[in-house]
């Protein structure tokens, strides 16, 4: 009935060895295409080309990863290179994710610590975002964008996606469990509005904004087809749109290589940021979707 | 809620309100009403004029088979994404919980998929499944079985389908493991002298305290699944062979920036938000019953 119960000693082990086993398929399962794709960067894309990629490294690696860092020019394709396009995916994701925490953290604070006319007409206006994701809005939130001659503008990009319905529910439950006493404490010792939303609620929300910061940098990095519609000159093109089109329609001879070395420096960023802040960036997953 | 304690200026909390406001009015409700708008009237050929026309875009548009067939699709690809992502990461899951001691050390190494774009996860599926040059691509052509997702409309829905689970299944996996490590080990323990097995205990104790879990993910799974695997499908497919892989979202795309037909991928849009806001609405009564009864 009970197998790691029931026979300790001898079965137990071998049972135990079961859940082991399948967990470290599941790590597999995730690992491999990454480590294909980090072997094929120090390759030559003649040997990629030919479907004969071996499973050991490569000598070409500082090759590819300089040239396509640097250039634009590869063996068979022209691509922006790498070095513009991570720096407009990092403008991108770090405008969105410091613009979203800094415009909800303030609408929030007003929301919680205020009561004024329209006060919950705006809330609801704020709450209604939920449900507009920039998917079903696409045509006229790009007419919109043209309109005001964003179009392949850093504004362009990033202030569309920087209001957020969930950072600032996010933040306003965080403030309404602060307590009466503290806003009263600080009344009392004539703080105003400001000083207690620099001296007090700002250093409280610390973990909140630090766990929010992962999430929304990795949502800004990752954007996809709100690039793909914004962006039309190579100067201001993202490293994740750069990859797809550096593979067109996926031609054997083309640069796979420098494809592969592009989308091992596209995966750095995001994932060092969820490796090296696991434990906020867990948290904060966990917490903004309550 | 209301709190006792408020600061009483008058125009600080309009200003403290103006960019969030302003972002939303123009980037989000404008927007809005413009596909509302634009949905039930049709323009002529040079966009200069154009005229009410009530729901017929919305009659073109449903009695379309093309956009039938992309529903069905959508259908399949939504559902097979939902099931395969969430029933591995539960899996996994439950497999993590049980080994306390090397649990943190699995999650590390699982968690961090969802760092991924959908469209990278796409090109990495490309590398090794791409006929000419991935390493199990040309195994299974090597073996005899014709295998080219470019070309075959069966193996290309299969491939974005694997693509768009394998990357989700982190964060189902990360919201689970949280849903698991608060189930009280009591309880399992009490279940376990009273002679319950794993498999039994996991079914009439674990999986019941998890439902809240599962059906939130359940919800973003299909969120995922509609909107976000864009990437995933553009990356690998171009909604081809054909239109094989094309879902409902990609079409409004193709139909309004590719083709120029503003009514139609209105009306598209439109359909899609009563979608969004069915999801939203039915994840709102949840959160609402769990809160109440928690």
């Amino acid at each position: 009935m009970n197998p790691d119960r029931a026979n300790p000693r001898s079965g137990g082990r071998l049972m135990d060895m079961v859940p082991h086993l399948i967990l470290m398929l599941g790590v597999l399962i995730f690992a491999f295409p990454i480590y294909v794709t980090v072997i094929g960067s120090t390759w030559d894309a003649a040997t990629i080309g030919r479907g004969n990629l071996p499973l050991t490294p490569g000598g070409e690696m500082l090759n590819n990863y300089a040239s396509a860092w640097s250039e634009s020019q590869g063996n068979r394709v022209m691509h922006t290179p790498v070095r513009i396009m991570m720096w407009n995916s990092l403008v991108m994701a770090l405008v969105i994710a410091l613009g979203k925490i800094a415009i909800s953290i303030i609408s929030a604070y007003a929301v919680a610590f205020f009561r004024f006319p329209l006060r919950m007409v705006f809330f609801w206006m704020i709450f209604i975002t939920l449900m507009l994701p920039v998917e079903v809005r696409i045509i006229p939130t790009y007419e919109v964008v043209a309109n005001l001659g964003l179009i392949d503008s850093y504004a362009g990009l990033t202030i569309p996606l920087i209001a957020s319905a969930t950072a600032t529910l996010l933040f306003r439950q965080f403030f309404l469990t602060i307590p009466d006493e503290l806003a009263e404490a600080a009344k009392i010792d004539g703080a105003g509005a400001v000083r207690f939303f620099l001296d007090v609620v700002l250093p409280l929300s610390r973990t909140n904004i630090a766990a929010l910061f992962v999430i929304l940098f990795i949502y800004g990095w990752n954007q996809y087809l709100w690039p793909l519609l914004i962006t039309n000159s190579a100067e201001m093109e993202t490293v994740v749109i750069g990859i797809t089109k550096m593979i067109g329609n996926g031609e054997a001879a083309t640069d796979w290589n420098l494809i592969m070395a592009t989308t091992v420096l596209a995966m750095l960023p995001p994932v060092a940021v969820v490796v090296l802040m696991q434990r906020w960036f867990v948290k904060g997953l966990v917490d903004s979707e309550k | 809620m209301q709190r006792r304690v408020i600061f009483d200026n008058k125009a600080l909390p309009y200003l403290l309100l103006a960019p969030q406001v302003a972002v939303t009015l123009i980037f989000f409700i404008w927007p809005a009403a413009q596909a509302l708008w634009q949905s039930v009237h049709l323009q002529d050929a040079f966009g200069l004029r154009s005229q009410f026309v009530g729901l017929e875009n919305f009659e073109a548009v449903l009695s379309d088979p093309n956009y039938l067939e992309t529903v069905k699709t959508t259908i399949i690809f939504s559902v097979s994404v939902t099931v395969l992502s969430l029933g591995s990461a539960l899996g996994l899951a439950v497999l993590a919980d049980s080994k306390i001691r090397a649990a943190s050390a699995y999650k590390t190494l699982l968690i961090w998929p969802y760092a991924l774009a959908p469209a990278v996860a796409a090109v990495l599926w490309m590398f090794i499944f791409n006929p000419d040059i991935g390493i199990l691509g040309r195994a299974l052509n090597n073996l005899g079985y014709a295998w080219d997702y470019r070309l075959n409309d069966g193996q290309a829905l299969t491939m974005v389908i694997l693509a768009a689970s394998w990357k989700q299944v982190s964060y189902n996996f990360i919201f689970f493991l949280a849903g698991l490590q608060a189930i009280p080990r009591s309880v399992l323990e009490a279940a376990s002298i009273d002679g319950a097995g794993a498999v039994r205990r996991f079914w009439t104790i674990t999986f019941p305290l998890l439902s809240p879990t599962t059906f939130f993910l359940l919800v973003v799974d299909v969120v995922y699944a509609f909107f976000e695997t864009f990437g995933t499908i553009h990356a690998l497919t171009h909604g081809g062979p054909g239109k094989a892989t094309e879902t409902l979202i990609f079409r409004v795309y193709q139909d309004g920036v590719v083709n120029h037909d503003l009514g139609g991928s209105s009306a598209q849009s439109v359909i899609l938000m009563v979608i969004v806001i069915a999801l939203t609405a039915i994840q709102f009564r949840f959160v609402e019953r769990k809160v109440h009864y928690s």
